[in-house]
């Protein structure tokens, strides 16, 4: 957006000034910026901050440790990965060999040794077990690799036009992320055991005279130092929200569900902001243009006309106020009354006369301001007049999905899509459709960190806990998880997870699936009430299960449910209780006891909505 | 001759067959891994001993990435193949697996060139739901996939029923005597008691197979000449039915058919199975058994894509294995007797059979049987099926007969037939009326390409060419597979089609039209832009160059636009 003296507090100089530079900034050099002006005016010096001591000569010896990550289609290549991974270990090596389906990556930033193993599919295309990791790596988030060395084997079919792509493409990546190519790329046609073999003496040919040398001398890679970076003390709050820049936005259900869930990735670099599990994280978002131009058509405005949207005299254009600043989609019964004087319709006359409260409430069920606008006029007001009775947009929280200690620098959503009819029109969730239809990778979304001190994580991290969280209200619980794994913690967890259907609204299954193998996550079980003719829900589940479940609370376990607070959090409560009832042979009055002081002992923690 | 040692290939066993073995005779953890609610998959090793209970675990390859970056697992459901032999089935049967496809799989019965039924899209909570209404009407899916003797075909051809009744028979009774007898079917699907204690005995439990089966799948044909529309020669063993008059004489046995091999590598190859002999029919069950027992003593468990008996016959030599297999029989095999076979395709619509009754073949496309927007086949058939008092019989070709009309019945089919605009092919060219394509994408999981779902727009683009040259009456045989493995018998049409990779195929040429020569590799890596411009080269020279009679496939050979391929181990020469 190009400044203005309109639509900013700058002097015609300094905005011309701005408008030459701003568009010349990297995202990064902007994100500087904001980070910087921020915490200046905070009178934090960020300019001199020091550069990270370089310890020269000290630097930590080369690792043993070897990672060897494939994409296979039919097999080979990974047969090849892990014969490579077993003779690495044969000389003494820590090899770790892993599907780049299974790998994430996230966690490239520490492999400092790299071997893949890769074909290459069709008509150049990465195998379908590789896909992800690819992209990933040619994608904006890919790291800087300055630390990796890396060598690439290539399987290939001469027959096929984009011979060994695959393999070629991660070489030439991993290059241009920093990598170091240790050992050159081999390319091998279907009678690949001949050149893979001389790639794999070669590559352990390279490591081996590095790891001998290392033994007694300097290592061979030098510490790469870190750019000075500016580290901003956290100066973005509610007022100041952070601009941050989305990196990923999916639809989490699968083709043919009734719901949208969106699952957004958002960059705090540079920011300052730190959370912890359990925390949420607050959006600014806009409303949904459609529905401010409806609103300016009802109305005859002019979209352009200058309006005043705070007590500061910050001006801006209708339009825009009615996008960003102001909250159009809630009817409330304050907003009638003071929209009452600026119409002569004797009909909202009426509505808001004494005596007429539920009429009120009634009429402001499922309605927004252009309901309003359309059944109460003729107006005699100008848009000022409107936008001055109008309250401020206000953010929306979510429960965060993510751990920074898995993802240092982002921060995870998962946001369900709100839309529904009501009085004849299609109404829509302004937060989350907006997440849903508006933002695109590379956008920024204004946010800040809410804490949430009531739902966290036990200190001891061998505490069992124990998991309720249907719909979106299982975010927080993979943020749990991604803690637990990143901290190493070893305290048994359970999750009861349920929505509509299995195939396509099993949100963040495969992760699920591999916290489960790993042993992160030590249970799970769900409901998916649309698939049985008999509904089913969580606390069906847990009924099931109460003998188990009653194990754990007599263990210690601490109980967390996420999500809706008016039907599921009420059933999951009464089922708790009765669970307790029945399995600790106790009388109603008991089993609320028991419940009671686990919540004094916050051993019951909600984050219901 | 030196005598050959009878022995299997060295090297390691291949994981299969340490799955196999670990398996208790199909079990392993089945039962439980149907169950799990987390994943609507089954792990690796499950899913290989699930194909020995005719069922695949599959996924919907159109979203598979899409899924993945979801978080979701991949779209799993399961392919469902059921045995009928000789590819016969009631009116009630039809019901009922026309039910099923309804209810639990896709809305589409499949009917594949080995004449069987096939459910595509069932999920693992409906798995075993639909496998108890498969034996409730009589049907199995047991060793409908797998290491084992797969579903017997045998020529259905109304033309000569009361021969066909009799073949029909041999082809069940090989059938029945070469299931697996593992009672882990009966207790994973329909709940069947336990057997106290799995035998500790090998081979107790499978007297024919042993605890480990057989090295690889097993085929058996018999063809009725002079239709040659199993495919006799692609076998492992074709049994070829000599009747002198008017009688079942016996069966000509040829043995080491396949058409499986793998891209680029030469040490895989197609072969046609040789004729080493005749036996009677009272005979047949026996040889089939000592046949198959060679394959499982001697074949390849170490390395699976060289594990099909063709390569166990071609390593110990034809005349090694006949002499085995006569010790084992303890008689020796006739001589062969004279046959001759004319075609492989079906003859469509309707044929007079023996004591009045009739017989209706049906073009089915693909063999796929659904409603289509404008053809409503799949309610048509089930109409049928409603009032029909004969059977149903699946061809090879992936078509379907209404057998046995009685001329009472035959007004009211006929009605149907008419009211659903049911086909006979006729007012499709000749070509297409002799195509076949197997599944391919999105559902099977070696697929590289499309075929069932692309071949009829191929060949919409083809027959314009078909009809520029005047040879929309002239049959040739044209087939497309997603993959190497030939399901759909690729090298043995005189235009064959191999997916390499989406969108691009290898073009093979020259095999005969009656089955009896492979065809070879013309122009590799291309996609239908080159494959259109071959073929209106092609079939313009064939149209003006051919001489009286003349296939398509002897004719390119002639002029010499491909080699004669002789044998598969000269195939890739």
């Amino acid at each position: 957006m190009q400044l203005q003296v309109t639509n900013s507090p700058f002097t015609e100089e300094q905005i011309a000034l701005l408008n030459r530079l701003l568009p010349t900034l990297t995202p990064a050099q902007k994100l500087w910026l904001s980070g910087y002006l921020a915490a200046a005016e905070a009178a934090v010096a960020v300019l001199d901050a020091e550069a990270p001591a370089l310890f020269a000569g000290s630097s930590k010896p080369v690792s043993k440790e070897v990672t060897v990550l494939y994409g296979s289609q039919t097999g080979n290549a990974q047969k090849l990965a892990e014969k490579a991974g077993k003779a690495l270990k044969e000389r003494g090596f820590e090899a770790k060999v892993l599907s780049m389906l299974d790998f994430k990556p996230n966690e490239l930033k520490k492999v400092e040794t790299l071997l893949v193993v890769v074909s290459t599919h069709g008509e150049g295309d990465p195998p379908d077990n590789a896909v992800s990791f690819y992209e990933f790596l040619h994608s904006k988030r890919a790291p800087k690799l300055n630390h990796l060395r890396f060598s690439v084997l290539a399987l290939g079919d001469t027959s096929y036009e984009q011979f060994c792509q695959t393999g070629k493409d991660f070489d030439k990546r991993l290059e241009e992320l920093g990598g170091t190519r240790f050992y050159p790329r081999v390319d091998c046609d279907v009678d690949y055991e001949e050149a893979a073999a001389k790639w794999l003496d070669g590559v352990l040919g390279e490591l081996s005279k590095e790891a001998n040398a290392n033994a007694g001398a300097a290592p061979l890679l030098s510490a790469v130092a870190a750019a000075p970076k500016a580290e901003p003390v956290a100066v973005y709050s509610r007022k100041n929200p952070f601009p941050a820049e989305v990196l990923e936005n999916i639809n989490l259900n699968g083709r043919g569900s009734n719901k949208e869930t969106r699952h957004l990735e958002l960059s705090l670099e540079g920011s300052g902001l730190k959370y912890e599990p359990g925390d949420a994280l607050g959006i600014f978002p806009k409303n949904d243009p459609e529905l401010v131009d409806l609103v300016i058509q009802e109305m005859k405005w002019n979209p352009e006309e200058t309006v005043t949207i705070d007590k500061d005299g910050e001006v801006r254009s209708l339009k825009e106020a009615l996008t960003s600043h102001f909250e159009i989609t809630v009817l409330t019964k304050a907003l009638l009354q003071k929209l009452a004087p600026l119409s002569k319709n004797s009909a909202l006359q009426e509505l808001v006369a004494p005596g007429n409260e539920a009429k009120l409430k009634e009429y402001a069920k499922g309605r927004d301001l252009l309901d309003a606008l359309r059944d109460f006029g003729p107006w005699d007001a100008a848009p000022q007049q409107i936008i001055s009775i109008l309250r401020k947009m206000p953010p929306r929280l979510y429960s965060i999905a993510s751990s920074l200690a898995a993802y240092p620098d982002e921060v995870h959503l998962t946001i369900g899509a709100v839309r529904y009819e009501s009085h004849g029109r299609l109404r829509k969730g302004v937060c989350s459709t907006f997440c849903a239809e508006r933002i695109q990778i590379g956008d920024t979304l204004p946010v800040f960190v809410q804490p949430n001190p009531n739902f966290k994580l036990p200190k001891d991290p061998d505490t069992p806990i124990i998991m309720i969280g249907p719909g979106t209200g299982v975010a927080p619980f993979r943020a749990f998880m991604q803690e637990r794994e990143a901290t190493g913690a070893n305290g048994k967890s359970w999750l009861f997870f349920g929505d509509q259907h299995f195939m396509t609204d099993f949100l963040y299954q495969t992760e699920w699936l591999a916290w489960l193998k790993s042993g992160v996550l030590t249970r799970m079980d769900v409901a998916f009430s649309r698939d049985t003719e008999r509904k089913v829900y969580v606390q069906h589940r847990m009924q099931e299960r109460s003998k188990e479940l009653f194990g754990w609370l007599e263990e210690g376990a601490v109980v967390y449910v996420c999500g809706d607070k008016q039907h599921m959090a009420r059933d999951v409560h009464q089922t708790l209780i009765e669970i307790i009832e029945k399995e600790g042979g106790m009388s109603r009055e008991q089993a609320e006891a028991y419940v009671t002081e686990m919540q004094k002992q916050k051993r019951y923690q909600r984050d219901v909505y | 001759m030196a005598k050959v040692e009878l022995k299997a290939p060295e090297g390691p066993p291949s994981d299969v067959e340490r799955i196999k073995r670990e398996s208790r005779y199909l079990r392993g953890t089945l039962a439980e891994t149907m169950e799990d609610p987390l994943s609507a998959g089954i792990p690796d090793d499950d899913n290989r001993l699930m194909k020995f209970h005719g069922s695949y675990l599959q996924d919907d390859r159109d979203v598979r990435t899409e899924r993945q970056k979801q978080k979701l697992e991949p779209a799993y459901q399961f392919m469902i193949r059921v045995r009928t032999p000789g590819g016969v089935a009631t009116p009630e049967q039809w019901l009922v697996m026309d039910e099923l496809a309804r209810k639990y799989a896709n809305g589409t019965l499949k009917l594949t060139t080995r004449q069987a039924f096939q459910l595509h899209g069932v999920l693992k909570w409906n798995v075993k739901k639909t496998m108890q209404a498969i034996n409730g009407a009589l049907m199995t899916t047991l060793a409908a996939c797998g290491d084992v003797n797969r579903n017997v075909m045998c020529n259905p051809n109304p033309y000569q029923s009361e021969v066909h009744a009799e073949v029909y028979e041999w082809a069940k009774l090989i059938s029945d005597h070469l299931l697996p007898r593992t009672r882990a079917y009966y207790e994973i699907w329909l709940d069947d008691e336990k057997v106290a204690g799995t035998p500790q005995v090998d081979g107790e439990e499978e007297p024919i197979y042993g605890p480990t089966y057989l090295p690889r799948k097993f085929k058996i044909g018999i063809a009725v000449p002079p239709s040659n529309d199993v495919d006799v020669f692609s076998q492992d063993i074709g049994l070829i039915a000599i009747v002198e008059d008017g009688k079942l004489a016996g069966f000509n046995v040829a043995i080491g058919g396949g058409m499986g091999m793998t891209h680029g590598d030469k040490t895989t190859y197609p072969q046609l199975a040789k004729v080493i002999g005749f036996c009677k029919p009272d005979q047949v069950v026996e040889v089939a058994e000592k046949i198959m027992t060679i394959q499982r003593d001697y074949g390849n468990r170490s390395s699976r894509k060289h594990a099909r008996f063709k390569y166990t016959v071609d390593r110990l030599g034809l005349e090694t294995v006949k002499e085995e297999l006569e010790r084992r029989l303890g008689w020796k095999l006739g001589e062969a007797r004279p046959y001759h076979f004319e075609h492989t395709g079906d003859r469509y619509g309707w044929v007079e059979g023996v004591n009045g009754t009739w017989h209706f073949t049906l073009f089915v496309e693909g063999g796929r049987v659904k409603d289509y927007d404008d053809y409503k086949l799949m309610t048509g058939l089930r109409e049928i099926a409603k009032v029909h008092t004969g059977d149903f019989r699946l061809t090879a070709n992936q078509n379907l007969i209404i057998a046995n009309v009685t001329s009472e019945k035959k007004p009211e089919i006929e009605a149907l037939i008419a009211e659903y605009g049911l086909t006979d092919g006729r007012r499709y060219t000749a070509l297409r009326r002799n195509a076949l394509a197997c599944v391919a994408l999105p559902t099977c999981g070696l697929a590289m390409a499309e075929a069932e779902r692309y071949l009829p727009k191929l060949l919409d683009k083809i027959e314009e060419m078909i009809d520029e040259n005047g040879l929309r009456d002239d049959e040739i045989t044209i087939r497309m597979t997603g993959c190497p493995n030939g399901c759909a018998r690729h090298v043995l049409a005189e235009i064959a089609f191999v997916g390499k990779a989406v969108g691009k195929y290898n073009m093979y040429l020259g095999a005969a039209f009656n089955g009896t020569r492979l065809g070879k590799l013309y122009r590799e890596n291309i996609g239908e832009e080159e494959i259109l411009r071959e073929l209106r080269v092609l079939l313009s020279r064939y149209a003006k160059e051919r001489l009286d009679g003349e296939h398509f496939g002897d004719f390119v050979i002639r002029v010499g636009i491909v080699k004669e391929v002789t044998d598969g181990t000269n195939f890739h020469d």
